[in-house]
């Protein structure tokens, strides 16, 4: 039994599998506003185009928290401008800009190397998080936490019908705007944990189990919060056994939770679907 | 600075005419990805190769064949879920990639393997060994003589899948035939640019060439010619600047892309207003 | 070979569970126009996907010329005239290329055409007036202009089957007439043309029968015994919008009872009689005439 309570002898262990839960549940969070907007790709877009932003801001001097949510934005910015200019198709555009941001940062990285590790902006490295660092995702983390418990009915009815919020005279331009900035910036947060390549599983998967859980998007939130901060606190404390990547846990993780509300979900998994149609075939 | 100097090494030369290969199959097919509207496929394709290279290393298989078959493996699981429930392809697409990814992560970092991970991943263009040569020549080779040889079909299966058919082609085998070709184009890129970059490669060209013309045939025809060039220059440039070969590609391709949008945009103000 | 479409008891289930027709059936014979009249949702383009082969029915059966959908597949005697909003016109296609596009089914494994391909290009852009247009991006075209092109390549398929998905919409007037024309010189060479539509104006106007539908067929027939305000409610239940006129706005010949039917483009309206809809313009036009003229006396 004393065998399991190792990993919080160690102090990086703890300080790993807190911060992970934290930034599970914020990316959770937002989760359910990205699946319903469908701006999966975005979100994988964005946390591939922080990286340049992350090694200027290290040659710079400057926070990389800075630099990356300056690089997303900036990203962003450059999408909806070639979007509106060239009539390409969204997803094209979104894949042109973030490849070329991306291949930036790592030309960047290739010319002048540094401390900051390839790797770990690649697949994040939980385990050596720093403090300043740590502060660095409480304070995005806080934020984020704050705009979104203010602001996410405006949110939800942006991303359920811009129309309508228009109308109402909701200014959508700053909501879209403040969506992305929330992307950024928790793009950020994650990249600390699970890197670049699979922040976007952060920003989706809890979202996708969450919905095929409930209708209601009050619950949603809550199963999705639980869900991503459940993943990235055991995820965590599970790679110290399994001794592999981190952010690879907590994914593989997520992944796994998702797969078994698909086949299990009381409404709308596939079990459930099967007997109605079973139903349907019978009563025809 | 003598600017013939990387043609004196046999391994620029390779490099060249691999990387020229490359860009050209990545380009064709391009143009058939950005009119699906399929560029998240080819991300979502080239990221959940990883556990298909390691399991396939662990077996003792070729690695091109593993990473075929968990490409595969991605397109029909995401076909699959989407189908059966009521989630959005997108959000199914980051789910599956990321869900193999980082399984093959997790399987990496469990085997050693003598496979480096950084070449998986961003490429390896410059010192690629003969027998991954070989691989991607015939990879490049065969996915290139099959997009030619089916062009109009899969152009048709792109543009109306309905109209394909009513006139009797096998929509699900075209389906299924892009699929597979763009995983085995994956497979032929990963050694160039490695499968982080592969989308860009996979996107760019096509995106380029649909900014200078509006018809099918000459957009394939500007694609193949502006990924060429971009690979050629990408690999030149990092002989000079000792930087990443893939990054270089990818960044000449995005510059392709940025003289393609000033000279549209330079040439058509009007009928820029007027949309 | 004869040319009919029969469909029997057809019901279509999609793997969400939802079932979208239940024992649908319905029959048409060669040399008809049918018009598909349900509200959104009814399960008309459910109905479409399954002629056309791309659901099968989890029970009963279709018939297409006595034999299955696959084997009218591969006849490529179903041709398919798609709603404007499902095609992307930015594709780098011309005109040429759509209806080219009509020939596939019939070319060699690399779709190379030869030269009966080209004359059948040729006469099937000449039948619809589009010839001048051929080189041009199917995106700069007109509203009317883009369907005519989609119903060319039908006609390059020679698809003895037509379905066109609400074809007047978008559309101006001259050009609706001139695709009724052109559906009726199709409906004298013996084809079936099938026109999902919710415009219940204009049915009247070209259809000679109506399959009425909401989860399943309400009623099928010639237009006389079908299209009637009962029937029509049926199909449409609270969705139409009905205005009873007052007695001052009616003349006297139409019995003064006239009743207003309308989704949200061409209104129907019915008299004691029936429907207040002419065969065609000219005869509705030489009729207002006459009444302009009693008024005036």
């Amino acid at each position: 039994m004393t065998n399991l309570l190792t990993p919080f002898e160690y102090d990086y262990m703890l300080k790993a599998i807190l911060v992970s839960g934290l930034i599970g549940g914020v990316c959770a969070f937002l989760s359910c506003f990205i699946t319903l907007k469908g701006w999966s790709l975005m979100g994988d877009a964005l946390s591939h185009a922080v990286v340049p932003g992350v090694s200027l801001a290290w040659l710079l001097g400057l926070p990389f928290s800075l630099g990356a949510f300056v690089a997303g934005i900036l990203a962003a910015v450059t999408m909806g401008w070639i979007k509106k200019k060239s009539g390409l198709r969204e997803d094209a555009v979104i894949g042109v800009v973030f490849t070329s941001w991306f291949a930036l940062g790592l030309l960047l990285l290739s010319l002048y190397p540094s401390n900051l590790n390839l790797k770990t902006i690649i697949f994040g490295n939980i385990l050596a998080i720093s403090d300043p660092d740590i502060l660095q995702v409480l304070i995005i983390s806080g934020i984020s936490i704050l705009v979104l418990a203010v602001k996410w009915r405006d949110l939800l009815l942006y991303c359920f019908d811009e129309a309508h919020a228009r109308a109402l005279g909701i200014d959508t331009r700053f909501l879209h705007f403040l969506l992305l900035a929330l992307l950024s910036a928790t793009a950020v947060a994650a990249l600390q944990t699970v890197g670049a390549c699979l922040v976007v599983a952060m920003l989706v998967t809890p979202g996708a189990t969450a919905y095929l859980l409930t209708d209601c998007f009050g619950k949603m939130l809550i199963i999705a919060t639980l869900t991503g901060a459940a993943c990235g606190v055991i995820g965590a404390y599970a790679s110290y056994f399994i001794n592999g990547s981190t952010g690879g846990c907590i994914v593989v993780l997520q992944t796994l939770v998702f797969l078994a509300a698909l086949v299990f979900a009381p409404k709308h998994g596939l079990l459930a679907t099967r007997r109605l149609r079973r139903l349907a075939t019978r009563t025809a | 600075m003598n600017w013939l100097a990387p043609l004196q090494y046999p391994f620029m030369v390779e490099a060249l005419l691999v990387s020229a290969l490359v860009g050209t199959v990545c380009a064709v097919f391009s143009c058939y990805l950005i009119l699906k509207g399929w560029s998240l496929m080819g991300d979502a394709i080239s990221h959940a190769v990883l556990p298909g290279i390691v399991i396939a290393y662990m077996l003792g298989l070729p690695l091109a064949v593993g990473a075929f078959a968990a490409g595969l493996l991605c397109a029909l699981s995401v076909g699959w879920i989407k189908s059966s429930t009521r989630i959005k392809e997108d959000t199914v697409m980051g789910i599956v990639f990321t869900g193999m990814f980082a399984l093959g992560l997790v399987l990496f970092t469990k085997v050693q393997t003598d496979a480096h991970l950084n070449h998986i991943l961003f490429g390896n263009i410059l010192g690629i060994e003969r027998e991954d040569m070989i691989q991607t020549l015939i990879a490049s080779a065969a996915t290139l003589i099959i997009i030619l040889l089916k062009r109009k079909d899969l152009m048709l299966f792109c543009f109306d899948v309905a109209h394909a058919r009513a006139i009797g082609l096998n929509t699900a085998l075209l389906h299924y035939l892009l699929l597979a070709l763009l995983s085995s184009t994956i497979v032929a890129s990963m050694q160039a640019v490695g499968i982080i970059l592969v989308v860009a490669m996979l996107v760019t060209p096509g995106c380029t060439a649909r900014l200078l013309t509006d018809r099918f045939d000459r957009m394939l025809l500007i694609a193949t010619a502006s990924s060429v060039l971009a690979c050629c220059l990408g690999v030149y440039a990092s002989f000079f600047l000792n930087a990443a070969t893939g990054a270089c590609i990818v960044l000449a391709q995005a510059a392709m892309f940025a003289g393609a949008m000033l000279w549209k945009n330079m040439r058509s103000p009007r009928a820029q207003a007027g949309t | 070979m004869t040319l009919s479409l029969e469909a029997s008891a057809v019901t279509v289930a999609y793997p969400n569970g939802h079932t979208a027709l239940r024992d649908a059936s319905f029959q048409l014979r060669s040399g008809t126009i049918a018009a598909l009249v349900g509200v959104n949702g009814s399960g008309k383009s459910t109905l479409f996907k399954t002629l056309m082969g791309f659901v099968k029915p989890v029970s009963g059966s279709i018939r297409i010329a006595g034999g299955t959908v696959e084997q009218a597949r591969k006849l490529k005697l179903v041709a398919y005239v798609p709603q404007t909003e499902e095609v992307d016109w930015t594709f780098p296609v011309s005109v040429w290329d759509v209806v080219m596009m009509g020939r596939y089914g019939h070319m060699n494994f690399l779709r190379i055409a030869n030269a009966e391909d080209k004359r059948m290009v040729n006469e099937s852009l000449a039948r619809v007036g589009m010839t001048e247009f051929k080189d041009r991006q199917i995106g700069e075209l007109s509203g009317g202009q883009k369907k005519r092109v989609f119903l060319a390549r039908a006609l390059a398929q020679n698809g003895q089957i037509i379905l066109l998905d609400e074809p007047f919409t978008g559309v101006d007037v001259t050009t609706e007439e001139a695709i009724i024309t052109l559906l009726r010189s199709l409906r004298d060479e013996g084809r079936i043309i099938l026109v999902s539509t919710h415009n219940l104006g204009s049915v009247p106007e070209f259809c000679d029968h109506v399959v009425l539908v909401n989860r399943t067929v309400l009623a099928s027939g010639p237009l006389e015994d079908v299209f009637t305000e009962d029937n029509l409610n049926r199909a449409f239940g609270g969705v139409l919008r009905q205005f009873h006129f007052e007695s001052s706005t009616i003349q006297d010949h139409d019995g003064k009872t006239v009743k207003l039917l309308t989704d949200d483009e061409r209104p129907l309206v019915f008299g004691k009689d029936g429907h207040l809809e002419y065969k065609d313009r000219t005869e509705r036009q030489e009729l207002v005439n006459k009444r302009i003229e009693e008024v005036g006396e």
